[in-house]
């Protein structure tokens, strides 16, 4: 569905992706996209959705290159790190202003709306609330239109548990509907037993791109974290 | 209008300093059509408010109000939508709603004293360079991703065409007053929106005393009806010319 081929971005002089080369072919996966801090995981997503251009390379959605193409954005749900609304416009406001604009018919997923009793504080305005329920909001905004694919960039930052195991819940239900999904966390502890598949980078480039469970039967370990761990401090050594 | 330019306007509309900006223009345009003893000295004086102020509230209320949309234009990016639609809505919110704030401000007091086409000529002045300021506001906005460049660089563009153009430009005319420089006089002047709208009311109000050096050197060197048409012309220019480069940068730009 998602061929990424010798991707290389340049801020400036900076060299944030390194010959990115990815396949995402079949569904049912979870994608946990990881690693440290400034290691290109935004900047993927963003070039993935064409908001910055990649110096070479392509990304190819569905057949089609996604530079240029507004269409091919119909087939994901974005939830991005950080979100911010006009300050005046009321919540009701808000999800009526991003159907508006995606133009497509009533059937809408509203599943989250109500899980995250949205309803309650339709008429508030967006400028009034918490960095957690603005999220909230991203989050249902990102499943609302039934994408195929899913991109989810630090959903659980500032959700409080109820609302994090809200959002694990749903992920895993659109995960069994044939869809795509993209996370990306730093913590690793949340991706256990929702990620099917883990894309480690560092440094701007790819240094393992493997399924959960091969990588815990090479390492011998129980959880995504320890896995990870241990690959790290194996790397450093070698 | 489209439903993103809508919210815009309207959330631009609901925000206190764009009600500041009504209240500041409306009691000020009052008070001097009050104070002055004639119509047309009272529209002198609202001319020279208007052209100060309006465009300090449209280019930093504009470049602020872009930066502070930085998320929602991404969220928005991640949508089926196209840059230059976006571009463009959001231009026309962020201008129609200071463009209203305008009218609704000063344009009340000018058209109860002055109904006439020297006060629908301040209007038009007015909204003109509400536009053009937005346009140069766009124009920043897209040039750097630094909110505090952005916001110094717009101050910095008003104080230049409000106060220091014609500082500079009468200081080199009186030393150069020796040579024939009355081209390069009328070039200078329409380099300058803010003078080209100025102009523009004054060649309506007809004082050829309150037209000043530069003044009565454009109009010795077109005729007034040259001048006339030639400074709207070149004040669509700039209307334009600065949107349409902001929104070629916007259609490449990276959003980070």
């Amino acid at each position: 569905m998602i061929t990424i081929r010798n991707l290389h971005k340049y801020y400036q002089k900076l060299h944030v992706l390194k010959n990115i080369n990815l396949e995402f072919d079949d569904e049912k996966r979870c994608i946990a996209l990881i690693g440290p801090n400034a290691c290109g995981k935004t900047t993927l997503i963003k070039c993935m959705l064409d908001l910055v251009t990649p110096q070479a390379g392509e990304i190819i959605i569905s057949g089609r290159n996604v530079r240029n193409n507004c269409e091919i954005r119909r087939l994901i749900g974005f939830m991005p790190q950080t979100a911010n609304f006009p300050k005046y416009l009321s919540v009701e406001n808000t999800f009526r202003l991003i159907r508006s604009v995606r133009a497509e018919n009533n059937d809408t997923d509203e599943e989250l709306y109500r899980l995250f009793r949205l309803d309650r504080i339709e008429t508030k305005r967006m400028g009034t609330l918490s960095g957690g329920t603005v999220q909230k909001v991203s989050a249902t905004l990102a499943f609302m239109f039934h994408p195929q694919i899913i991109i989810l960039d630090e959903p659980f930052a500032g959700l409080d548990p109820l609302a994090s195991a809200i959002l694990k819940e749903k992920i895993l239900k659109e995960k069994g509907k044939e869809k795509l999904i993209f996370i990306t966390s730093h913590v690793l502890s949340e991706l256990d037993n929702l990620a099917s598949h883990i894309v480690f980078m560092d440094e701007g480039k790819v240094l393992f791109y493997k399924s959960v469970h091969t990588l815990l039967e090479d390492t011998g370990e129980y959880t995504i974290a320890n896995a990870v761990m241990k690959i790290l401090i194996q790397t450093e050594h070698e | 209008m489209n439903n993103i330019a809508r919210i815009i306007f309207f959330d631009i509309l609901k925000s206190k300093i764009t009600l500041i900006y009504f209240i500041v223009l409306s009691l000020v345009s009052w008070i001097s059509f009050l104070l002055e003893d004639s119509v047309s000295k009272g529209l002198l004086t609202v001319m020279y408010i208007v052209l100060f102020s309006v465009p300090l509230m449209a280019l930093l209320y504009s470049t602020i109000y872009i930066y502070n949309s930085k998320e929602f234009i991404t969220l928005l990016l991640s949508q089926p939508i196209k840059r230059g639609n976006l571009w463009s809505s959001l231009y026309a919110g962020v201008s129609a709603s200071l463009c209203l704030a305008f009218l609704l401000g000063a344009g009340i007091p000018i058209i109860v004293y002055s109904f006439d086409a020297t006060g629908f000529l301040l209007l038009a002045m007015g909204t003109g360079i509400t536009l053009v300021s937005v346009s140069l506001a766009f124009l920043i906005a897209v040039l750097t991703d630094d909110k505090s460049v952005g916001i110094g660089l717009s101050i910095l563009l008003w104080l230049f065409f409000t106060l220091l153009y014609d500082a500079v430009m009468m200081f080199l005319l009186f030393q150069f007053s020796d040579y024939p420089i009355e081209a390069l006089t009328v070039l200078l002047l329409m380099l300058n929106p803010v003078d080209l709208a100025r102009l523009q009311i004054m060649f309506r109000l007809d004082i050829s005393a309150m037209l000043g050096y530069s003044g009565a050197v454009f109009t010795d060197f077109l005729g007034t009806t040259l001048s006339t048409v030639l400074s709207f012309v070149l004040l669509i220019a700039w209307m334009v010319a600065p949107y349409r480069l902001s929104l070629k940068i916007f259609r490449k730009k990276d959003i980070v």
